[in-house]
């Protein structure tokens, strides 16, 4: 819950612009992306997820780096991952 | 890999380490606190102690949402969770934290609806797709967590939905820091900065520890090289006589944290008089709850909470070891009685905490316990 996770934003959601779809380690579900307003974000872009948010817009070294820790953590990470593949925000 | 080799690099460790013992006036010792339970859990994983010299203590924080949650609030939740028609939706951290008649997972089997959710947004599919049910999702945590809590509120109640509330419980950090700034038990020479509150707070929150304590912050990122390198910027300060805040992961946190969360948290949540806090005690002004304007989706206006206060353990020191002021292989029943399969206190529940990471990776750690069990 209280990890940093890093998402590469895949498409926006039609219609409702507070929501992308992301690949997390490969899991892909949609986010909201509503506390990023007033920053420019497209598909491509990388950010740092808390509980379903985008938190923050961070570039491709910093989502590997982040990846990396978080794979390093083991059982956290993995529940973090299995508790976002459960998720289903819309 | 390129990337992370940056931030990896043993040389660049070595040097740092150099550069840090050189800082070190000679006889003086130094205390330097890590707020965030995410460093804590670096420092143990990579053995970042084994770089620094022996002047210098790294102290472990309260910066970790679950570890600082009182055992009365499990309670109150438990009680609000066995009310009728309510489904409670909790993180899964939160799941093992014990209570006094066990944890939401203990709960669970004996049949109350108690959901594991990814995010506070989850709950309100839930409540969409229970019309007949009360969901009231279990919120806790830092300003990490707070936006997201306050975003999906305010969706909720642009959705006009009835039938969703939330049991508040986040915490705010600089009330906390402040409690052990003014704690007698520990003297600190400076606050290895959280990163991830920073993200949403920004530094400015910090500049009264400089200011009014004489004390430096460096908010750090999570990488090893991150956090010695954050070491090395305080020891720099403290051997210049100075105390500001400076920002080490400017890469991710920016000088004035992410306005829109902070205008989110405002929009729906004021302060509390005071929280209890477990291992700290009451706290003035460090918890959050509902403002009045949306008190339709405040589970503490909407039910009755028993508002129980529940000592925690006689056997567990998580109060001292939250406080820094013992480390979590001095409490009793560290790798005893307590681990992260049973855990008797919060600090071993959470990966974030600083028992539950020097149980998995203390390699020191393990000849401390040793040591201790055979005294």
């Amino acid at each position: 819950m209280c990890l940093g996770i890093p998402g590469e934003v895949i498409e926006f959601v039609p219609d409702q612009p507070d929501l992308a779809r992301v690949n997390v380690s490969g899991v892909k579900r949609v986010i909201n992306v509503g506390l990023l307003a007033g920053e420019p974000l497209e598909p491509g872009d990388w950010v740092l997820i808390h509980v379903g948010f985008a938190l923050s817009k961070i570039d491709e070294a910093e989502a590997a780096a982040a990846l990396e820790f978080l794979e390093g953590i083991g059982q956290a990470y993995e529940d973090e991952l299995a508790a976002l593949a459960e998720s289903r925000i819309e | 890999m390129k990337f992370v080799d940056e931030f990896r690099d043993a040389e660049k460790a070595r040097a740092l380490s150099a550069r840090i013992t050189a800082l070190c006036e000679p006889g003086r010792q130094y205390k330097l606190m890590e707020v965030c339970g995410g460093h804590t859990h670096t420092i143990y994983k990579h053995g970042l102690e084994d770089y620094l010299p022996e002047q210098i203590t790294l102290v472990h924080g309260p910066g970790c949402p679950v570890c600082v949650i009182p055992m009365g609030r499990v309670d109150d939740a438990m009680a609000l969770a066995s009310e009728p028609d309510v489904i409670m939706t909790s993180f899964g951290d939160m799941m093992r934290v014990p209570g006094s008649h066990g944890s939401f997972f203990d709960a669970k089997a004996r049949g109350t609806d108690i959901r594991m959710v990814y995010s506070p947004l989850d709950s309100l599919k839930i409540a969409r797709q229970n019309p007949d049910k009360r969901i009231v999702f279990m919120a806790i945590g830092f300003e990490t967590t707070a936006p997201s809590t306050a975003m999906t509120v305010l969706r909720a109640a642009a959705e006009g939905l009835t039938n969703f509330s939330i049991f508040c419980n986040h915490v705010t950090i600089i009330p906390a820091i402040k409690a052990i700034l003014d704690s007698p038990d520990l003297r600190l020479d400076g606050f290895i900065g959280p990163g991830h509150v920073s993200t949403v707070i920004g530094c400015r929150p910090y500049e009264f520890i400089a200011r009014d304590y004489s004390k430096p912050v460096v908010v750090a990122g999570f990488e090893p090289l991150d956090i010695l390198q954050s070491i090395y910027m305080l020891m720099l300060q403290l051997s210049n006589g100075e105390a500001a805040v400076e920002n080490q992961y400017s890469r991710v946190v920016p000088w004035d944290g992410n306005v829109v969360a902070l205008g989110a948290i405002g929009q729906t949540m004021e302060l509390r008089p005071y929280f209890e806090w477990r291992g700290l005690g009451f706290i003035s002004h460090s918890a959050l709850k509902v403002r009045a304007e949306y008190e339709q989706f405040d589970a503490e206006t909407l039910f009755s909470v028993p508002g129980v206060r529940v000592a925690d353990p006689k056997a567990c020191q998580c109060g001292e070891v939250l406080k820094g002021v013992l480390k979590p292989w001095e409490c009793k029943v560290f790798g005893t009685a307590c681990t992260p399969e049973t855990p008797i206190g919060t600090c071993m529940v959470s990966p974030e905490g600083a028992c539950a990471a020097y149980y998995n990776y203390g390699r020191l750690t393990r000849q401390r316990v040793r040591e201790a069990t055979a005294s």
